[in-house]
């Protein structure tokens, strides 16, 4: 799932759950998520190489 | 029995600082007669025979709640975790459950059930967090030795806060069995004690192997971490780092440089792994008792409930990058030396803090020191380092080789006068 896609779900979500309160937690996780997969991405190219079709 | 009673005397004198959310009157008492008799007899258990202990109150003890901090309905434990079963056994006298952030899941124990810790050296601040509870109780003479929790720095952040030495054992190394968790990758159990050498007693209860002390004299060469983690230091803080270090080398020890690759990345592997194993446990108990829970707390525990399971699993397979960093960095010197908190205690209320005019939310700011150690295992001790112009302590922390935590204490205890600066040892009170 991309991470657009997630935090509008989430936000959907938080809004049906009555907390908006949420929302801006929800951004937050979403750019250390937005991280994360980088991290990730970044080390595994390390490992692997870059697929070439 | 005068050992109890003054610890007894001491936590209701000072209620005010909340330390405490059950006090053990009537079984400490109990338990110091007999103590007292046995001791008579010529059964001596140990160092710890009659000496009064304080628990933080996410642990078990039979027979009193485990309230976690919160209001949400707390735990009627039948037995005692295996920890408080060994300090029973050592003839420890348990004084009672000590305060903490609500379900420690927290930095500055102001979400609270029981009102917030405060700080002895300045009630306007807080006390750290999450264990800050065991740690005034030792700062104001309230007992002889605390156990506290540390899942991101929880033993080490009130440690650091309150002038007091908290010890995070190597990962898994104590048993967290009968302790509410929080997240079982990252919590740790360990003493919070006023020396070194008391924390190395209990930390030899609460495994039930003694650590060998060493004599060895050779100089120590020590790890100054560079880059993301002191990039942002409150400038007492920092210059205490520097008193530290003219210290060591002045008693013939050396300090060097050392690069922790990829530290940057700890604060977002440490929050997928937490917050979504927070989120695990709390998952039943926020849809029956929402309410009741501080609500700051609530958030972070629905915030993890959003964390997709790939993202879980990428950050526990960063962890072992992040291990091999601190061990690579460990190749080069007994033990990595760093402030244990960036900042010495803050204002309660205190939202963000601010470095060299950019904000930092005060959450991240007072884990960013503590919370690699917990995402890699290495145990890392907090070792008060003196104070700031205004009387506020400050603390250092010393970071081993994993399982090596027996070497580590012995390193921080022929260090701790360099590290103290010789300042006497509190337990006395501040008021």
């Amino acid at each position: 799932m991309t991470i657009p896609d997630w935090l509008e779900a989430a936000r959907t979500d938080a809004d049906k759950r009555d907390l908006p309160q949420l929302k801006p937690l929800l951004e937050t996780l979403a750019r250390s998520t937005e991280r994360l997969r980088q991290i990730d991405a970044d080390e595994r190219t390390a490992r692997e190489g870059t697929r070439r079709s | 029995m005068d050992l109890v009673e003054r610890c007894l005397a001491r936590i209701h004198a000072a209620r005010h600082l909340n330390a405490f959310i059950t006090v053990m009157d009537g079984s400490a008492r109990a338990d110091a007669r007999r103590a007292q008799e046995e001791i008579r007899s010529g059964h001596y258990r140990g160092p710890l025979h009659g000496i009064p202990i304080s628990i933080k109150d996410l642990i078990d003890v039979a027979g009193t709640p485990t309230t976690s901090g919160s209001a949400v309905p707390p735990l009627h434990p039948a037995s005692d975790a295996p920890i408080v079963h060994r300090l029973r056994e050592s003839g420890a006298i348990l004084i009672g459950k000590t305060n903490l952030h609500e379900f420690a899941f927290g930095t500055t124990t102001e979400e609270t059930a029981f009102g917030v810790v405060r700080n002895p050296f300045d009630t306007s601040r807080s006390a750290g967090g999450s264990s800050a509870g065991a740690a005034v109780a030792l700062v104001e003479g309230m007992c002889y030795g605390s156990i506290g929790t540390d899942t991101g720095g929880s033993i080490r952040i009130p440690a650091a806060a309150c002038g007091i030495v908290g010890l995070k054992p190597t990962a898994a190394e104590v048993t967290c069995e009968g302790i509410v968790p929080l997240s079982t990758t990252c919590d740790h159990v360990g003493p919070m004690t006023r020396t070194v050498r008391d924390a190395r007693l209990m930390f030899e209860v609460l495994t039930g192997e003694p650590v060998p002390l060493t004599s060895e004299e050779r100089p120590l060469t020590f790890g100054v971490p560079s880059g993301y983690l002191l990039e942002r230091l409150d400038p007492d803080v920092r210059r205490a780092l520097g008193r530290v270090e003219t210290a060591l080398k002045a008693a013939g020890h050396s300090t060097r440089r050392v690069r922790i690759e990829r530290a940057e990345i700890t604060p977002d592997v440490y929050l997928h792994i937490v917050l979504a194993e927070a989120a695990r446990y709390h998952a039943p108990l926020v849809e029956t008792h929402a309410a009741l829970y501080s609500p700051g707390v609530r958030l972070r525990i629905e915030m993890g409930r959003y964390i997709l399971a790939e993202d879980y699993v990428r950050a526990m397979e960063l962890r072992p990058l992040l291990t091999r960093s601190v061990d690579a960095a460990l190749e080069t010197c007994d033990a990595l030396l760093l402030p244990a908190l960036a900042i010495p205690a803050p204002v309660l209320g205190t939202e963000t803090v601010e470095f060299d005019g950019s904000q930092e939310p005060i959450r991240a700011a007072m884990l960013r020191l503590t919370q690699l150690f917990n995402i890699t295992g290495h145990p890392a001790i907090a070792i008060p380092a003196g104070r700031t112009p205004s009387g506020l302590p400050i603390g250092m922390q010393l970071v081993g080789a994993r399982q090596r935590t027996g070497t580590l204490l012995n390193i921080a205890e022929r260090v701790e006068p360099q590290i103290t600066g010789g300042a006497g040892s509190v337990g006395g009170g501040t008021g």
